[in-house]
């Protein structure tokens, strides 16, 4: 049953297995395992990052495509929710009319990226997502009578996913809309993971790993190589589209540093790296590790600063300012160690 | 005797700036081995490219089953039935065996029947069917090779220099895979150095030179003749 649930592709390692059933675990219960509006913030935020990452993975990691406008598409489905939910008012409907708009207005773009460059070389290609993405989030920062500009957008979402809805106690926690609102996260994010990971391992996503290997060898089998990455593309495009409305449904609010930035695409490729690249456990490992890192680390190095403080030196390396030069480190570091990320690493030990 | 399956005309390739294939003309007999034969350089494999679309041709006819073929995609050359084995093997070294077979039957589900032809021309592919393709050996990879084109029917195959630095014993599976190939029918455009299996397998010869083709004619005539061998290759097949 969990075989074919996880579509036959078992993690083939003892220690992933274990890391893995630990992560869902923690993810699954996080309301009632972790105390704290923070703690439930970082799990939604995960859940939403390991799908955005997987997408990204079945652009890079399986078809070989380096893309820069991924941020591009995950804006436009947050995009797709904030407008919606503004302009119907909360509501359900208002949600679903958003992320179907935002899915569908990512395949569109998508789709025209795709024909119009994905028959050239792979440099090119990433150069012309760079310029489309930077050209959106231009357009999206200029056009701020609908998109509200710099400052976003903040809107309603339905009452029943609020913290103004209390639903009683359930094991000894108050069971909030809010805690409503990251089941649904976290079960989008689940069933659509799970879907990439039925895609992947599908015939189609066979070819798609034919391609990343040798373009002209799947082309000469008989694939239409154009036609099978430009459906990545798309396909990579409407999950990633979808994990942006799920983050506009959880933060309530959208603007362009927090769904179009180049910084959020830089994050999703070193996601993709630490995790390991063309394996979909992988996004779960780099979404897991990074994000804790973003949120915890500083509260980390505070504590190792404070615990220090008699020694010469280390209080000011471990001060907390200092955060972002050993998140980098750390980066540096695992990327060193682990060329072909923390599964393929743990996949060749098995194999060894 | 039937239209011939494959016919090229005065086909002219380009690359770079190189001219290398300068006028070739060739037929290749429905149902029959097609020996490509001449020196290293020759332009023996980009004769093969240039059919599979790897290589634009400049001018010429590409006639397949009397259909021009030049402008079609690759992708739509395999399709229309033509399958292809490179000299660089071209498996997919990070995908299983198995894989591998499955993605070379490109147009449905690999047929049972064939699957049990193919592992049993081929016993290795059984023995490594969920291990890594590139983990195999030089010979097992060019098996795996051809049985990827052999995974669907097909009826024209390509097929440069299958035997190429292979052990004697995987030559003699090799050949036999040709052989039962032939058998059904199926039509083959074959580049071979190895002269006892280019004289066992084929039916007739094509030899090139500088780029276009300087001879045809039966197979066994040019076996059996030295001095036509020595005159059109420089050397005598005998040697290799």
């Amino acid at each position: 049953m969990i075989v074919r649930l996880i579509s036959g592709d078992t993690p083939r390692s003892p220690i992933l297995t274990a890391l893995l059933v630990l992560i869902l675990t923690c993810l699954a219960g996080a309301p009632f395992i972790f105390e704290g509006v923070r703690a439930l913030d970082t799990a939604a935020r995960i859940c939403i990052f390991i799908l955005l990452v997987a997408s990204y993975d079945l652009l890079l990691g399986y078809t070989g495509i380096v893309s820069f406008a991924h941020t591009m598409f995950f804006g436009i489905g947050a995009y797709g929710v904030a407008l919606a939910s503004t302009h119907m008012g909360r509501g359900f409907d208002a949600l679903l009319v958003g992320s179907v708009s935002g899915a569908l207005a990512a395949i569109v773009l998508a789709l025209l990226i795709g024909l119009f460059s994905l028959r050239v070389r792979a440099i090119f290609f990433a150069m012309i997502t760079l310029a489309v993405a930077s050209a959106v989030a231009v357009l999206v920062s200029q056009f701020s009578n609908i998109t509200g500009g710099e400052d976003g957008l903040t809107y309603k979402i339905p009452r029943v996913l609020t913290s103004a809805n209390r639903m009683g106690e359930v094991m000894g926690v108050k069971f909030t809309g809010k805690i409503l609102n990251y089941y649904l996260i976290f079960v989008c994010s689940l069933v659509l993971f799970l879907t990439l990971l039925r895609i992947v391992n599908s015939p189609f996503g066979r070819v798609l790993q034919a391609i990343r290997e040798n373009d002209f060898r799947a082309e000469a089998i008989g694939y239409r190589v154009v036609w099978y990455r430009t459906a990545a593309t798309c396909l990579s495009a409407a999950t990633a589209a979808l994990a942006g409305s799920l983050f506009a449904i959880w933060l309530r609010y959208v603007g362009p540093d927090t769904t179009l930035s180049f910084e959020i695409m830089l994050d999703i490729l070193l996601m993709v790296v630490i995790g390991g690249m063309g394996t979909m456990y992988g996004a779960v490992l780099g979404a897991v590790l990074f994000v804790l890192a973003q949120t915890y680390l500083q509260n980390l190095m505070g504590a190792a600063s404070h615990a220090t403080e008699a020694l010469p030196l280390i209080p000011e390396l471990v001060d907390p300012d200092r955060w972002l030069m050993w998140l980098g480190i750390l980066f540096v570091l695992s990327v060193y160690f682990f060329p072909t990320g923390i599964v393929g690493r743990l996949r060749r030990q098995r194999a060894t | 005797m039937s239209d011939p399956i494959l016919t090229l005309k005065n086909v002219y390739t380009d690359i770079a700036q190189y001219h290398i294939l300068q006028g070739v003309d060739l037929e290749v007999p429905r149902g029959e081995v097609t020996m490509l034969l001449g020196r290293n350089g020759v332009g023996k494999t980009t004769t093969l490219k240039t059919i599979m679309g790897q290589w634009t041709a400049k001018s010429g006819e590409i006639l397949y089953n009397g259909q021009e073929m030049k402008r079609l995609p690759v992708s739509a050359r395999a399709r229309a039935g033509i399958g292809f084995v490179p000299e660089d093997m071209g498996i997919f070294s990070d995908l299983t065996v198995e894989e591998n077979m499955l993605l070379g039957a490109s147009s449905g589900p690999l047929d049972p029947k064939r699957k049990e032809w193919l592992l049993g021309a081929f016993p290795a592919l059984g023995t490594f069917w969920n291990s890594e393709a590139g983990n195999l050996s030089g010979g097992q990879k060019q098996m795996l090779s051809i049985a990827r084109a052999m995974a669907e029917d097909r009826e024209l195959y390509l097929i440069d220099e299958p035997t190429k630095g292979l052990a004697p014993a995987i030559i003699a599976t090799m050949a036999n895979a040709l052989r039962e190939l032939k058998a059904q029918g199926r039509s083959i455009l074959l580049v071979e150095q190895n002269f006892s299996v280019a004289r066992a397998l084929g039916d007739s010869a094509v030899v090139m030179d500088d780029g276009s083709v300087i001879w045809t004619g039966a197979m066994a005539e040019l076996a059996e003749n030295k001095d036509l061998q020595e005159n059109l290759m420089g050397l005598s097949m005998e040697a290799h």
